[in-house]
């Protein structure tokens, strides 16, 4: 007897994945979370636009500086994307796999030529294809609002860092899209399912970066009389605040939208000897910068993934 | 017989219970089988198994020669399923629910417009077709359930309780509309607890006891096995020993007094003259008499107590 089954995973793949998306452009909840990112959006880049005019002219990448500049009480563009991202993500996945049980349609579905396979990555497809919309949408709008605004064109340069920037903040949700996929897969109740992802986001964006510290001060201690430690502790810290997609898409951002970052690590004095401080970086080397991160992301998004895949194929269906 | 549906030896434990015990089934083409039981007698989790959306822990399966675990797409193109209690997206009108599941089956936009409006047409639900499903009642969604089998063009239909939770007017439409499907050549397998109430469809039945099948056959075949009659006389009459009257007597099978003058006869057919022959010559005084079917509920308990009888004398 064949072990393989017969057929192609994929079949009905992409039947679900726009039949999600159109589910969440029709849908309340998605509607309430996309305007909230958007008016918070404007609000912070407006806000940016007023302190970017001020130093008009002597900037020579004004437009990464509209995702980059807070003003007070505002946070910047790319702080309030990188705080509210992770819920347009939850609100997108959170019920993908419960809902179907509560709702009594995932037997009937799967009794239709499909593999599991595909209910669940097109559900996957479906939330990343709103994701980027979103996203897309987002950074038109601003590059819009600084065009009219500052009455000024983008370079070439700063189109492909925004592009990247893009790139990387489509793959930021994608991680948490996949932590929403893992809840519902997990819980059978929406509910805890949803309050299960949003703990979890508020525990990696809020609180990760107070507790790194803590984390590395018990267990890399400081020796006064070796300087040494201090590196190994300074070190540690940074490893374990990597654990949070939250600061990694930090420092993607850091070092794509403020060219003048050369290092996401520690720098030692010697190592900036005859340096340029504040000399520009071109993209490819700003994207060597970030590559780590990204590919850190990017992993992280399939292991999640392969979490809710294997968790969803040894779930019994019926109700 | 040419068996669309076989299986063998099949088992399903869930941890230490045994959902499904053994079950041997053979449903021919064509066939209405009912698969007839308590609620959590294994019935849905067999039905789970034929349709590969369940691991057997042992045993075999065919449908259609093919086997759902690894032809899983080929079956599912073949059977149409009506689970428990079918949902459907409630933000989506009729037509887009079925419209949906026409996609996923890989039917073209003009051929699945096309089925969508033939199966809600017979389902009745035409007039409906572009409402919200939140607004459908039981039997409307039950209903709809049905037209997306028809959509599918299946050649087997298993209907998991496709009555349950339906008023006894939408029962006898829904029952309808599954004979009309049948006298198509559609092979039906449903399920239901409600035994008597399936047995006028079903040309065939398989009850099902703790996850195992106690009897199979047609209706007629198990009244006449279990209980060895196929009609029940109801007999009220007084200064008689209706017992003893009647002892000797061609097909009667047997007589239980169920209160002071009143008795319960099993017979092979209608037997009333004799009965009444017999009451009257023995110096009794004949009051009422009444006949009906035996209905398959009467099987099912008078089987399943003796089975347990022996049991426990065991």
């Amino acid at each position: 007897m064949p072990r393989q089954r017969e057929g192609s995973p994929f079949t009905g793949l992409a039947t679900v994945a726009l039949k999600e998306a159109a589910d969440h452009m029709t849908s309340a909840r998605i509607h309430l979370v996309l305007l909230l990112i958007f008016l918070t959006a404007v609000g912070a880049v407006y806000a940016a636009i007023g302190e970017v005019t001020a130093t008009i002219g002597e900037d020579q990448f004004l437009f990464l500086r509209l995702f980059t500049t807070a003003r007070d009480p505002l946070p910047s563009f790319v702080a309030f994307l990188g705080f509210l991202l992770p819920l347009v993500a939850i609100a997108l996945g959170f019920d993908a796999i419960n809902g179907e049980h509560n709702r009594r349609t995932l037997s009937r579905v799967l009794a239709q030529p499909i593999y599991r396979d595909a209910l669940l990555a097109g559900k996957f497809v479906g939330g990343l294809i709103v994701i980027a919309l979103c996203l897309l949408t987002l950074w038109l709008l601003v590059t819009g609002m600084g065009i009219l605004l500052t009455g000024l064109p983008p370079s070439g340069e700063e189109v492909l860092r925004g592009l990247a920037f893009l790139l990387a903040s489509f793959v930021y949700a994608g991680v948490w899209l996949a932590v929403a996929l893992v809840c519902s897969t997990l819980f059978r109740a929406p509910a805890t399912s949803a309050l299960a992802a949003l703990t979890l986001w508020l525990i990696l964006t809020l609180f990760w970066s107070m507790l790194a510290p803590l984390v590395a001060g018990a267990l890399a201690p400081i020796d006064p009389l070796d300087p040494m430690t201090q590196v190994h502790q300074l070190e540690l810290q940074k490893a374990f605040a990597r654990i949070s997609p939250n600061v990694l898409y930090g420092e993607m951002t850091l070092g794509l939208l403020n060219p003048a970052t050369r290092s996401l690590g520690l720098v030692f004095t010697a190592q900036l000897q005859n340096a340029l401080l504040g000399a520009p970086l071109p993209v490819s080397q700003s994207l060597m910068l970030i590559w780590p991160q990204l590919a850190g992301m990017i992993a992280a998004l399939l292991v999640l993934f392969t979490i809710a895949y294997v968790s969803f194929q040894r779930q019994e269906i019926r109700a | 017989m040419s068996g669309v549906i076989e299986t063998r030896g099949l088992v399903k434990r869930y941890g230490g219970f045994t959902a499904v015990d053994h079950v041997d089934l053979d449903v021919g083409k064509g066939e209405v089988f009912g698969l007839l039981g308590p609620n959590g007698s294994g019935k849905t989790t067999t039905i789970l198994l034929l349709l590969g959306l369940t691991e057997p822990t042992e045993g075999s399966v065919r449908v259609n020669g093919l086997d759902p675990l690894r032809q899983p797409l080929a079956v599912k193109r073949r059977v149409g399923y009506l689970p428990d209690q079918v949902g459907f997206y409630d933000n989506m009108t009729a037509r887009e629910n079925l419209s949906y599941t026409a996609r996923l089956m890989g039917l073209s936009g003009g051929e699945a417009a096309a089925r969508i409006a033939a199966a809600l047409e017979r389902v009745r639900l035409a007039d409906v077709a572009n409402k919200r499903v939140g607004a459908f009642s039981r039997g409307m969604r039950q209903r709809l359930g049905l037209a997306e089998v028809i959509m599918k063009q299946a050649e087997i239909a298993i209907l998991d309780e496709p009555t349950g939770g339906l008023d006894p007017q939408s029962t006898q439409e829904l029952l309808e509309m599954i004979g009309e499907l049948a006298g198509e050549g559609m092979t039906i397998v449903l399920s239901s607890h409600l035994l008597a109430m399936v047995q006028s469809v079903c040309d065939r039945v398989a009850l099902f006891n703790k996850g195992r099948i106690g009897l199979t056959g047609s209706v007629a075949d198990l009244t006449s096995d279990v209980l060895g009659g196929t009609h029940v006389v109801e007999v009220e009459a007084d200064g008689v020993d209706l017992a003893a009257a009647l002892a000797g007597t061609d097909g009667v099978t047997g007589v239980t007094a169920t209160r002071t003058g009143g008795w319960r006869v099993d017979t092979a057919a209608d037997l009333r003259p004799e009965i009444a022959r017999r009451v009257v010559g023995a110096g009794g005084q004949l009051r009422t008499m009444s006949i009906r079917r035996t209905t398959l509920d009467e099987v099912y308990v008078r089987f399943f107590e003796e089975e347990a009888r022996h049991a426990e004398a065991a």
